[in-house]
């Protein structure tokens, strides 16, 4: 579904990402750990059409179509969902209409039935029982006011709704509580599907615990520097990354 | 815009002075010719003066001025249709100045409210506005406010009754229809609510032509004790017109006046609005919005002056600019010795979307009273990238995510009018305007 060759992206003309290789299947989920700094969050913003991010070299292509050349909102539309790290406020623009307008772009690309304003609410009704979240949020502007929970349980109730086929989760724990994480995490498992994949984006293995990926891989300094199974998360917990060799030459240290 | 004739040129003295002054009673002519002095003291401002300083008006001096023709073509009800806001309000319709009974809808004797066209009854003895007409818009400072009082021929007055709440918001609806450039129209309008009554009045200025035409439009609104007035301007003259208006509250004990300037039209549009807020407790909500695009020049000038203890104030305004547009606001804020306990707020956020547009703004406080809160602040800035990555990554395309944005930027000034068929035609006319925005932002993708 996703095949990342070679990739080289920076921004503001410091080179974050160095010749990164990925490769996931549909129905997958891929965890990607790493210290701070490595190009985590670079990756996921790379991979959503973030224009500040200049991608030097390699290629992107999902589903067998080139990414890199595709504006945000096409790849949106072609089923690439990034959960934000920092869901934006946009104080003005209510949540429902947006999300209504986003809900039938992506219906459109996808040859289906545009919704009217009742069918839509039947989508929200359903998929806020999902992820629980306050279908009353929808009725204010996005992310507004939110508190830092409800920003993150937004992004994953955005998810449900518009049924992306590849989600990039990125540090979508950071900041929840740990009733929230298995709120959040009961939802992507409600979601995932043979036909869809993730890319969970986390400092933590905690969120693992949750959300068992079948892969997982150490980005440090822009490339992945080990792959393993879902046991390398553990094996990570326990004594971090400096027995990583390229990890530890990257901290200075033996 | 319209190719103004060269050769057609009358010197600016000749129309003004001697040309165009207005009819009227003798106690009115007493005004005019008061006022006509004033306007020989003021002088045509030009941009050496401060108040002027970004705003020159004197492309009008080469314009073939005249006064619009009272009986234009046939304009119907067909015509003012787009115009009126909707529902069971009162509308006064002004064709090239002139009241237009028969497209209008008036109170009858017997509503909470009176209106109607001064014109119609400045000849039947004494009235009611007598003592209010041309007595607070001030003459001195303003030429084209002068200017008003010596040549206005017609215009409106709103009177709400003591204690009478006025559900129905009353219309102003002020069209001109020129085949020809340099029509001139002076509109002249007088909102008194008297102790507790409360009225809602919206003056609406549009175009039914394409020539440039100058509107030279004076309202003065009078609050009583706890008197409560709604006065909103919307003004979408076509972008070849030249607009000037001037608005004078003077607040009682107690009143609030909400008042909204949406400015949209006119190649070149001066609004100056201003209240003395003149007794303990009064309360004034200033809302703007403007919006200029292509050469199109936008100013505010708003003057709040705190004369009493005990007032307060809160101005909103709200600029988005586009092309090679231009818009000034100067908010002025006077909180004169006596007015201790003032508390006063001044807000005043642009959004420029292209590189060649222009805001000049300026905070102007002065401040004799020691015992007050004021505030204010500027903003001028860009549609937040960070917002539109957030909407596009959604799968919202570039120019609908831009246009949501926008529209957000303008929310805040559409939902402070409570009027709703005037919010929901403004509501209309932004989102034409915002579709129109995107074919010249395009570029910048």
């Amino acid at each position: 579904m996703l095949e990342i060759h070679n990739l080289s992206a920076g921004v503001g003309g410091k080179q974050i990402l160095k010749g990164l290789d990925l490769s996931v299947r549909a129905g997958e989920v891929h965890a990607i750990m790493g210290p701070n700094g490595g190009g985590k969050s670079t990756l996921a913003q790379v991979l959503a059409g973030r224009g500040d991010y200049e991608v030097t070299s390699g290629s992107v292509t999902f589903n067998g179509a080139s990414l890199l050349e595709l504006k945000p909102e096409e790849r949106a539309r072609a089923g690439i969902f990034l959960a934000f790290q920092y869901p934006v406020e946009i104080p003005g623009v209510n949540s429902a209409v947006f999300l209504k307008a986003a809900l039938n772009e992506c219906r459109k690309a996808r040859g289906e039935q545009e919704l009217d304003a009742v069918e839509f609410l039947d989508i929200v009704k359903k998929k806020s029982k999902v992820i629980e979240l306050d279908p009353a949020l929808l009725n204010r502007a996005v992310n507004e006011g939110f508190s830092g929970g409800e920003k993150k349980r937004n992004e994953i109730f955005q998810m449900a709704v518009l049924e992306p086929r590849l989600a990039i989760l990125d540090e979508t724990d950071s900041g929840l509580d740990i009733d929230a994480l298995k709120i959040v995490s009961s939802g992507v498992n409600k979601l995932r599907r043979p036909d869809n994949a993730a890319l969970v984006i986390t400092h933590y293995q905690r969120l693992l615990n949750y959300i068992v990926p079948d892969r997982v891989h150490v980005l440090v300094h822009g490339r992945i520097v080990k792959s393993g199974g879902k046991e390398l998360a553990l094996e990570l917990e326990e004594r971090g990354y400096d027995w990583i060799p390229e990890a530890a030459a990257s901290n200075g240290k033996p | 815009m319209e190719t103004l004739s060269q050769t057609d040129r009358k010197p600016a003295s000749a129309l003004y002075f001697e040309g165009a002054r207005g009819p009227g009673p003798a106690w009115l002519q007493t005004l005019r010719q008061n006022a006509r002095a004033r306007l020989e003291e003021t002088g045509f401002p030009t941009t050496e003066q401060e108040e002027w300083r970004f705003t020159s008006v004197a492309p009008l001096l080469q314009w073939p001025l005249r006064a619009a023709e009272p009986a234009a073509r046939g304009v119907g009800p067909a015509d003012i249709e787009p115009y009126r806001i909707a529902g069971e309000g009162y509308c006064l319709v002004f064709v090239n100045g002139r009241f237009r009974a028969e497209l209008s809808n008036l109170p009858g004797p017997g509503a909470p409210v009176q209106a109607g066209s001064l014109r119609a009854q400045w000849n039947g003895g004494a009235s009611e506005w007598e003592k209010h007409l041309a007595r607070h818009a001030d003459c001195r400072a303003n030429f084209f406010t002068a200017l008003n009082t010596v040549s206005f021929e017609d215009g409106a007055f709103v009177i709400a009754r003591a204690n009478a709440v006025v559900e129905q918001p009353v219309q102003l609806l002020y069209l001109t229809a020129s085949e020809q450039p340099g029509a001139v129209v002076h509109p002249r309008n007088l909102i008194v609510a008297n102790t507790g009554g409360s009225v809602k009045v919206i003056e609406t200025y549009a175009s039914l032509t394409e020539a440039a035409h100058l509107t030279n439009a004076v309202t003065e609104l009078v609050l009583g004790p706890g008197a409560r007035v709604e006065h909103g301007r919307l003004q979408n003259e076509n972008e070849s017109a030249y607009h000037i208006a001037a608005v004078q509250a003077v607040q009682d004990a107690d009143s609030r006046w909400l008042s909204h300037s949406i400015a949209t039209g006119a190649r070149l549009a001066r609004n100056q609005i201003q209240t003395l807020l003149n007794a303990r407790g009064a309360e004034a909500v200033l809302n703007g919005l403007y919006m200029a695009r292509g050469e199109q020049l936008s100013d505010h000038h708003t003057l709040i002056d705190h004369a009493q203890p005990h007032c307060q104030s809160h101005e909103f305004y709200y600029g988005i600019l586009s092309g090679r547009s231009h818009g000034v606001f100067n908010g002025k804020i006077f909180v004169r010795q006596d007015a201790q306990k003032t508390n006063a707020k001044q807000t005043n956020r642009n959004l420029v979307l292209s590189e060649s547009a222009v805001i000049n703004t300026k905070p102007q406080l002065e401040i004799y009273a020691d015992d007050v809160k004021c505030t204010h602040g500027a903003t001028v800035g860009q549609l937040n990238s960070e917002a539109l990555f957030y909407l596009r990554s959604r799968g919202i395309g570039a120019a609908l995510a831009r246009r949501m944005l926008i529209r957000a930027f303008a929310n805040d000034a559409v939902e402070r009018i409570t009027v709703a068929p005037a919010r929901e035609s403004l509501e209309k006319l932004l989102t034409e305007r915002f579709e129109r925005l995107d074919a010249s932002l395009s570029s910048h993708e």
